[in-house]
């Protein structure tokens, strides 16, 4: 095959083109809120005493198999290490010295998701009404990219299967049948039955459903009632993250909950960024110098194959 | 009624037992409050059998060992054999009756034609179906004669025991009689069965009595046993079941664990698979009266697919598994390396890394030989 350096040229400015061709114009990227509806949770360490009935309730209510874990053997247990394809919600243990803290882990239902951001088929979405960031694996191709931008690490794929799904935590979405109703206080509250099974069955109420905006009140009424008794007086997932719609109180730092400190900016926010400087902010530059370097490469290649082939020929 | 507001009362001119008014209306408020029926339903009672309307019972016997009936005269509660004596008229009950011969049959006969359609027709023991039922007779008629008779004209059937259940004890391999329980006999009509090796007499109780205060039954599972009873399985609500949550076992009779009080499933305990109310509402009112409460295993006597099947001693899978006493770190460790495994990887790698050297230095020197003749052509 030859290649000569006309033909060459031609092929790098077709692809520099064709490369820089789909950008398009940069728009500021739109910080989203939780619609006014939104849908969450509340969950306060200091209430809860590790009973794991929600881990139960949730399997009844998802139906999900039980993991036995390392009693696989005998099956006695249903004792996941983790979230998996079989545990939508699971407690764990946070223990330091004499620190203490349970922590139930599910998902959290980003304001801004960075799963259904990633999702290239928008089989991850978020319910424009309660924002309930939803799964429909009509669509799904099985790609994973959820699994991977999930900051919390929640979504999950059963890789046990012929034909697998993701697995998480939908807010018990398929539960809910009508509206809500007013209870005491102005609190929204829910018939029983039709909301998430976890909080359903809370023996403390240490996780309690609700609309966001309300939970959101609780949650400051509560550290206002006790300064000092919540880690920096804060709520996590109020801004965390670009805000989660599942609320978290705890006594002891969230990063040792597996809550990370994600700052303000949404996950989406900061992976748009990183393309935007790529292909867009400094425009050009990054394909054209990728497509220049290999170039040179090859180039460089084809020379020394040339000489080397000359030097054969002249031997010989 | 007039002994109901104040007076001494008599249950009926039959018994004259002389209960006064106040002990009566006790015993009947303990029996609601025993089954689970509202304190209202005492007064009802009373009044009913004060006016003498107390529904008729007919009660009977086949292939089985009176237990059932043993058990339910033995209930511990202030009399509440008595009761079931006093409130319903038990027109015919092979062992209590005081009765005999033809007397008694004539006493079924004529409480038949005179509570047609409205009598609750309780069935204790299994019926033989084999050979035409012949291994069972009464009066010289067959089991599956009598009960098909008695139970077309019942207002409700009621099967007490495993026997009359599902065959129990005597459907056991190889069932030289053909047993099979009432359910299986009266095909087409609604049985409610309350299993048991002896059944729980106030499952009993709480049943016949909804029946006589509302007309209604209770709610049915698939296999007809009522729901306030048998919807959920033993291990749910087992005193031990903490020690089951905790992973404390006992292994052997007798070991440290058994004199704890430690759970009994790998002794074969079929409290995990077993639908029963045992560990809420124990036998005959003394507290820890049932199996696991002395320390035996529970052998699944409610369940058909176990009881006088299973090895008493073998292990049942556990039908719906939940969390042990135990929580998983924030940061689980998921599918660690073993120092085998680890050492096994080394040597792989090493093998890999020595054989490539090995490899490149031969290529090498291969080259230089193939291309020596060159150099010298």
């Amino acid at each position: 095959m030859t290649l000569d350096r006309r033909s060459l040229l031609k092929t790098l400015v077709a692809g520099g083109v064709a490369s820089t061709a789909g950008a398009l114009p940069a728009a500021a990227y739109v910080r989203k809120t939780a619609p006014p509806g939104a849908m969450g949770m509340l969950y306060d360490t200091t209430l809860c005493i590790g009973c794991k009935t929600c881990v139960v309730a949730c399997k009844q209510a998802n139906d999900r198999e039980a993991d036995p874990g390392p009693w696989r053997e005998a099956k006695l247990y249903d004792a996941p290490v983790d979230l998996n394809e079989d545990t939508k919600n699971i407690i764990k243990l946070y223990r330091e010295g004499d620190t203490t803290s349970y922590m139930k882990a599910q998902c959290m239902h980003c304001v801004d998701p960075a799963c259904a951001a990633a999702c290239m088929l928008h089989s991850l979405q978020k319910d424009t009404i309660t924002g309930v960031v939803t799964y429909d694996p009509a669509y799904c191709v099985g790609c994973r990219y959820c699994q991977l931008s999930c900051p919390f690490n929640v979504a999950k794929f059963e890789f046990s299967k012929a034909l697998p799904l993701i697995v998480k935590c939908e807010l018990c979405r398929h539960r809910i049948k009508d509206a809500a109703v007013q209870g005491a206080n102005g609190f929204t509250r829910y018939p029983k039955g039709q909301g998430p099974a976890c909080c359903e069955v809370c023996p403390r109420d240490a996780v309690i459903y609700g609309r966001r905006d309300e939970l959101l009140a609780e949650a400051k009424r509560r550290i206002a009632a006790a300064q000092g008794k919540y880690y920096q007086d804060r709520v996590y997932g109020e801004r965390d993250g670009g805000g989660t719609q599942v609320l978290y109180l705890s006594h002891v730092p969230f990063d040792k909950l597996g809550l990370p400190e994600l700052g303000d900016r949404p996950v989406p926010e900061v992976a748009l960024s990183v393309q935007e400087g790529i292909y867009y902010k400094v425009p050009f530059v990054a394909p054209v110098a990728l497509g220049v370097a290999l170039a040179a490469v090859i180039y460089r290649n084809r020379r020394v194959e040339e000489v080397r082939s000359d030097e054969g020929e002249a031997k010989s | 009624m007039d002994a109901l507001h104040g007076g001494p009362l008599t249950a009926g001119p039959e018994h004259g037992t002389g209960v006064d008014r106040r002990e009566f209306l006790k015993v009947c408020t303990m029996a609601a409050a025993a089954v689970g029926l509202p304190a209202s339903v005492a007064v009802k009672w009373a009044e009913a059998a004060v006016a003498g309307l107390k529904p008729s019972v007919i009660w009977l016997h086949f292939q089985e060992c009176t237990g059932c009936t043993e058990s339910l005269l033995r209930t511990a509660h202030p009399a509440l054999a008595e009761l079931i004596l006093d409130l319903v008229s038990l027109d015919y009950h092979e062992t209590l009756a005081a009765a005999a011969g033809y007397q008694v049959e004539d006493a079924l006969r004529s409480a038949m034609e005179k509570n047609a359609g409205k009598y609750v027709c309780i069935i204790e023991g299994a019926i033989p179906t084999k050979d035409n039922g012949i291994y069972c007779k009464i009066a010289g008629r067959t089991a599956l004669e009598i009960v098909h008779e008695v139970a077309d004209k019942a207002g409700a059937i009621i099967a007490i025991g495993s026997c009359a259940s599902w065959g129990g004890i005597p459907s056991a391999d190889p069932n030289p009689t053909g047993a099979a329980g009432a359910p299986q006999v009266l095909e087409g009509k609604t049985v409610v069965t309350i299993p048991g090796c002896p059944a729980n007499p106030y499952n009993l109780l709480g049943t016949v009595l909804q029946f006589v205060t509302y007309g209604t039954l209770p709610a049915l599972d698939a296999k007809g046993r009522p729901m306030f009873a048998y919807a959920r399985v033993i291990h749910e609500d087992c005193p031990r079941r903490p020690h089951f949550d905790a992973g404390r076992f006992v292994e052997r009779f007798g070991d440290e664990g058994h004199r704890l009080g430690w759970c009994l499933y790998k002794t074969g305990c079929k409290g995990p698979a077993t639908h029963a109310n045992c560990s809420l509402q124990h036998f005959g009112e003394v507290p820890g009266a049932w199996p696991i409460g002395i320390g035996h295993p529970c052998f699944g006597c409610t369940e058909q697919a176990m009881a006088f099947r299973m090895p008493m001693h073998s292990t049942v899978e556990i039908q719906r598994p939940t969390p042990p006493d135990t929580y998983p770190p924030i940061h689980a460790e998921q599918g660690g390396v073993s120092p085998v495994a680890a050492g096994l990887a080394g040597l792989a790698a090493g093998a890999l890394v020595g054989g490539g050297w090995m490899a490149a230095k031969k290529l090498g020197g291969g080259e230089e030989k193939e291309t020596s003749p060159d150099k010298g052509a």
